[in-house]
């Protein structure tokens, strides 16, 4: 089988027209991490900069193993650890693959101005074309999970793209295929979402009431979840957030209010037009162009 | 390992004490998440941090560094008080009967026999009773008050669990808990497993603490089981081979050992190695000792080594008290009596203590040949790379030669993995720029050598020049050639009793059984044979079939010894040949013959009413719960404390540290005390990084890019340390500046009434590579080692903390 293509689209940024859905007979997939089985050993994360090719830079000790401190654009998922004294004031040490979720009702595509920027396949996944990017920044403020982040070089969005080029040819993500433990799987939802029933009974068996799956409602389910030992407070492992929404403004600007916002747009490109046939374009001044060099010379390692 | 990997999935329990598994085998450990999910095992981790592998136990205990014998000794006296240990094993397959003389005795800290003057037993004492025939005497009813376990019973009866909790700092619900768990395996068909590594051996009683779990493991039945036994886990991915092949300062190839220097002939050497059973019908298997030796001498010597000159035994270099460890080496170079170093796949300056110590002696050569693939701080010693490696190049007249090498992956041969699989892998690249193998490069300095002493004779040059070299490329033998010589071949028609020819001269060896002392074979490696074989290599094979499905794949590559994938599997069955445990049996008697799914490790022909023990390297045939001479400072176990310890002994005030440990007196010198250094440090590695190659690599660089010690909240708090901090680690012998990483998971330990604080200290920075640069911990780690080993003392000893600001860049 060839890539994913538009046939596999079920829906796309910015787009009124419906996509063909051609391929929604697709099984849905799904990556289960059990956060219980975690090892932190960062294996994951080097797989995706393997298999994404992409390198950061050799940051700072920041006061954790959290390396880089954040997520960045050439960093699509990265361990989260925290040190958290449990009711017994036992120690826990959770660690946390975080990532993007490919949200069922992904806040990005919905934020997202630049028409097949953002698609959603049918299998599930959400990916960003970069080709279409417009590097606006609206698909951050539409993450509940706070997971895009804008290259400054090329004022693209990056995120995990759950390796949507691996499995559109059978393969798992680099990331499932590199974890030692099998603390990654990934198969179809239903599959995981059974297995991980039979992990959370395994967890109950140990003393964790409270384990369970994370496939959050509010943005209609994931197709990366989680086995919390604690699923009852999301919010200890690194500020998973309890109960994610999509911001209530996007989704006025994807309803009512996307026809005002449609005019203002409108407005402002009439405005824009009339300022440049008065004032005429700008012009690349000296301190841009050395402004841009700076930022290349930084960006070798940039996608 | 006596098990394999994948048997660790068999375990009811997962004991990881003395190691870091999840942080240091990550890919292995995968069988511990197998154990805890398919077996439903518990995992229990006992270590000074709240480690990545303590973040997937179901029970966690600190302990303070350097007190795992007390622990450990702890465990053993709450097995016997409480009677929670595998009877029938423990009276059939070990020592626990056997009589120990008059004259052994435990007081005050020091076994009978102690020597103040050279730091040293004299051992005569520590053996057992024997009755006319040279036979062990033996109470199976365990009445003797001097039978082995009932001065076991009173060596540990100081071990209470108050007393466990004084010296260690674990609180003493945690060790009840952990030895209720422990107690769990004591059923026949239950199990526990024993991992450890570097933090059990990097301990001034490393070999001590290892035999204090293995004790533990007899006691409950769990050696040679399936899911048990004492399994190190092994550092590198070919430190294993290191061993096996004798690369170690007193050994020869297969465990043999060097010669000492006072035994002057073939027969003083071999008159201490016969190993006449200790218990009738035993199969002492050391009695075959010769075989392995004459034949490794074949394979050194050809031709050369003839009955008539003892098998070249005078070409053996001869040991002279105790051997030329890294420590003793690094003393003999400051001392000037060693003006010359081979660094081959070694970084000194990285791994060796007390580092300024090692920096002075490089300093002090004539030369020094770094063999490496990487660009390493020793082979740089000499330039000044600012306050991580102060040194003035003006000074210092040492010629340095760097001869780069490939990397595993750049050549083809095997690996010794931790389970004794040698792997064969092939190469997949060829090595960058002027980057040689090893063999190639070893071949030339031999032939250039060999030249030499040719040429200009030399003191004693009959070892080099009887050296025999059959390789169809001189220069650069073939891995597969050196590979048959380990294995070994017959060199004349060897023939059975009726003159039948049985392997015909030239032909590769099945296997050891075949070797012989009268110099018509072979070995370079005794363990090693079977290995390649004239069926060929079988380190190259790829079937991973699994009888049972108990994690053996016998198909799958070649495990010494003889394809055996678990040790000392004879006792996985009971005394009358049925498996303890039904649901994974091993082997078995089947009337005939023990047969099962793996090679036993036993005469397959021996029936259990023989009463054969299966531990048949030792002479008794039993599992030794008092260890005889075995071992430099005692037959049992006992609690020292580390050479720099914030507390004293408290069982014995008089005798605090190993008495048996050598000192050298400089580092002795060096050594700081508690109210100058108050703090307990421990180094380790973290998952990120492999020692100090990978910080040569920009992934690894990225994920742990910067130098960081661990401190806890409380101290940290004193101190007025904050979170990511700059601060300085001091020890008498040297500073770390670095980060700090202020943690959770370091507490305060209440040890003998008071509060003894740990700094973790991560090993992986220096001055070269991708990461950034970093003082090498081993700034501050002291130059002491094992008594057994020499193995240094990197896991417990004291510095100092304070705020600081950041090094210039």
């Amino acid at each position: 089988m060839a890539g994913l293509q538009s046939q596999d689209y079920i829906r796309r940024s910015a787009s009124t027209l419906t996509p063909p859905s051609i391929r929604n007979h697709e099984a849905e997939v799904a990556k289960l991490i059990d956060v219980s089985r975690c090892i932190g050993c960062k294996a994951c994360q080097s797989a995706c900069m393997e298999w994404n090719d992409l390198r950061g830079e050799v940051g700072h000790f920041e006061g954790s193993y959290d390396n880089p401190l954040d997520l960045d654009p050439s960093t699509w998922t990265l361990m989260r650890f925290t040190e958290w004294e449990n009711d017994k004031g036992d120690l826990e040490w959770l660690i946390r693959k975080d990532g993007c979720m490919h949200c069922e009702d992904p806040g990005c595509l919905k934020a997202c101005p630049a028409p097949g920027a953002i698609v959603q396949y049918a299998n599930g996944i959400v990916d960003f074309n970069s080709d279409a990017c417009i590097g606006c920044g609206y698909c951050v403020k539409g993450c509940p999970f706070d997971i895009p982040r804008i290259n400054p070089v090329d004022h693209k969005s990056y995120k995990c793209t759950l390796c949507s080029d691996r499995v559109a040819v059978g393969l798992e993500p680099a990331c499932v295929k590199a974890c030692p433990t099998g603390a990654i799987m990934f198969g179809s939802k239903s599959d995981m979402t059974a297995w991980a029933g039979e992990r959370v009974a395994e967890l109950k068996s140990r003393g964790f009431a409270d384990a369970g799956l994370y496939d959050p409602a509010g943005v209609g389910g994931t197709h990366v979840m989680y086995v919390l030992q604690h699923a009852d407070r999301p919010s200890i492992y690194a500020g998973l957030p309890d109960s994610p929404q999509i911001s209530p403004f996007i989704q006025g600007w994807k309803g009512v209010l996307k026809p005002v916002a449609l005019a203002g747009l409108a407005l402002a490109a009439i405005a824009g037009f009339l300022h440049s046939m008065i004032a005429g374009p700008n012009e690349v001044q000296a301190e841009d162009e050395a402004k841009g060099r700076r930022l290349l010379g930084e960006g070798d390692e940039a996608p | 390992m006596t098990n394999t990997w994948q048997d660790i999935k068999n375990a009811n329990v997962v004991l990881v004490m003395g190691g870091n598994a999840a942080e240091a085998h990550p890919c292995g450990f995968k069988w511990v998440i197998h154990a805890k999910i398919e077996n439903h095992a518990k995992l229990i981790v006992v270590d000074p941090r709240f480690t990545r592998t303590a973040a997937v136990a179901d029970v966690y205990a600190p302990i303070r560094p350097g007190t795992d014998i007390a622990f450990l000794n702890g465990v053993i006296r709450y097995l016997l008080e409480k009677d929670l240990i595998q009877h029938e094993y423990v009276r059939a397959y070990t020592n626990a009967g056997l009589i120990v003389k008059q004259g052994y005795g435990f007081q005050d800290g020091l076994f009978s026999g102690y020597k103040e003057d050279t730091r040293s037993y004299d051992k005569t004492s520590w053996d057992y009773e024997l009755d006319g025939q040279g036979y062990a005497k033996v109470d199976d009813t365990w009445q003797d008050p001097r039978c082995v376990i009932n001065l076991l019973r009173q060596h540990v009866d100081r071990y209470t669990p108050q007393m466990v909790s004084r010296i260690c700092g674990t609180p003493q619900d945690k060790f009840l808990e952990i030895c209720a768990l422990f107690a769990t395996t004591a059923p026949p068909d239950k199990a526990l497993t024993s991992l450890f590594a570097l933090g059990w051996t990097q301990h001034s009683v490393g070999a001590q603490n290892i035999r204090a779990m293995a004790m533990v493991q007899l006691l409950l039945g769990n050696i040679g089981v399936a899911g048990g036994g004492m399994n190190a886990l092994r550092g590198h991915s070919n430190i294993q081979g290191l061993t096996d092949v004798g690369l170690l300062s007193a050994q020869m190839p297969g465990y043999l050992l060097l010669p000492k220097d006072s035994e002057l002939t073939y027969q003083q050497y071999m008159a201490t190695r016969q190993y006449k059973p200790l218990r009738p019908g035993q199969v002492s298997y050391w009695q075959n000792y010769g075989k392995f030796f004459v034949s490794l001498q074949k394979a050194i010597y050809g031709a050369a080594a003839r009955a008539d000159n003892d098998w070249a035994y005078d070409w053996l270099p001869k040991v002279d008290g105790g051997g030329y460890d890294i420590i003793r080496a690094f003393e003999m170079m400051n001392n000037g009596q060693m003006n010359g170093y081979i660094c081959q796949g070694f970084n000194p300056l990285q791994a060796f203590p007390d580092r300024n110590k090692i920096r002075r002696g490089l300093s002090k050569l004539k030369y020094l040949v770094v063999m490496d693939p990487l660009d390493t701080e020793t082979s740089r010693f000499w330039e000044n790379f600012g306050p991580q490696n102060p040194s003035d190049p003006a000074k210092i007249q040492t010629e340095v030669f760097q001869l780069p090498t490939s990397c595993f992956a750049e050549e083809t041969g095997s690996l010794v993995n931790s389970a004794r699989w040698l792997q064969w892998h092939w190469k997949a690249a060829d090595p960058p720029g002027e980057a040689q193998t090893d063999i190639w490069i070893m071949s030339g300095i031999f032939h250039r050598m060999r030249e030499l002493y040719r040429k200009e004779g030399g003191a004693f040059p009959d070892p080099i020049l009887n050296l025999t070299w059959d390789y169809t490329n001189p220069t650069d033998p073939d891995p597969e050639e050196l590979a048959k010589d380990m294995n070994g071949r017959a060199l004349v028609d060897i023939k059975d009793p009726s003159g039948a020819v049985t392997l015909h001269a030239g032909q590769l060896l099945d296997g050891f059984s075949q070797l012989r002392d009268d110099g018509m074979t072979t070995s370079g490696c005794w363990i090693f044979s079977g290995s390649f074989t004239e069926k060929g290599n079988q380190m190259a094979r790829r079937d991973a079939t699994d009888p049972r499905e108990q994690g053996l794949a016998p198909n799958w590559a070649w495990s010494w010894p003889a394809n055996r994938r678990v040790m000392y599997n004879r006792a996985s069955a009971d005394p009358a040949g049925k498996a303890w445990n039904p649901q994974k049996p091993i082997i078995e008697w089947n009337g005939s013959k023990w047969a099962g799914i793996d090679v036993p490790d036993f005469v397959p022909t021996i029936p259990p009413s023989d009463a054969a023990g299966p531990f048949i390297m030792n002479a008794e045939g039993s599992g030794r719960l008092f260890a005889r001479d075995q071992m430099a400072e005692g037959p049992f176990p006992e609690h020292y404390e580390p050479f720099e310890s914030p507390s004293p002994n408290v069982l014995h005030p008089k005798v605090k540290s190993n008495p048996a440990a050598r000192v050298f007196a400089d580092d002795r010198a060096a050594f700081g005390s508690s109210a100058d250094y108050p703090y307990v440090a421990t180094t380790y590695r973290l998952t990120e990084h492999f020692h100090f190659w990978t910080k040569h690599a920009l992934i690894n660089a990225v994920l742990q890019p910067e130098q960081f010690i661990e401190i806890g909240e409380v101290l940290a708090k004193e101190k007025g340390i904050g979170q990511g901090g700059w601060v300085k680690v001091s020890s008498k012998r040297g500073i770390v500046v670095c980060k700090a990483y202020v943690t959770k998971r370091i507490k305060p330990m209440q040890v003998d009434g008071k509060p003894v604080h740990v700094i973790g200290v991560p090993i992986h920075w220096g001055f070269t590579g991708q990461a950034r640069k970093g003082y090498g911990a081993n700034n501050l780690t002291p130059s002491v080692g094992d008594a057994n080993t020499q193995t240094p003392e990197f896991k417990a000893f004291l510095v100092n903390i304070e705020k600081a600001s950041a090094p210039p860049a």
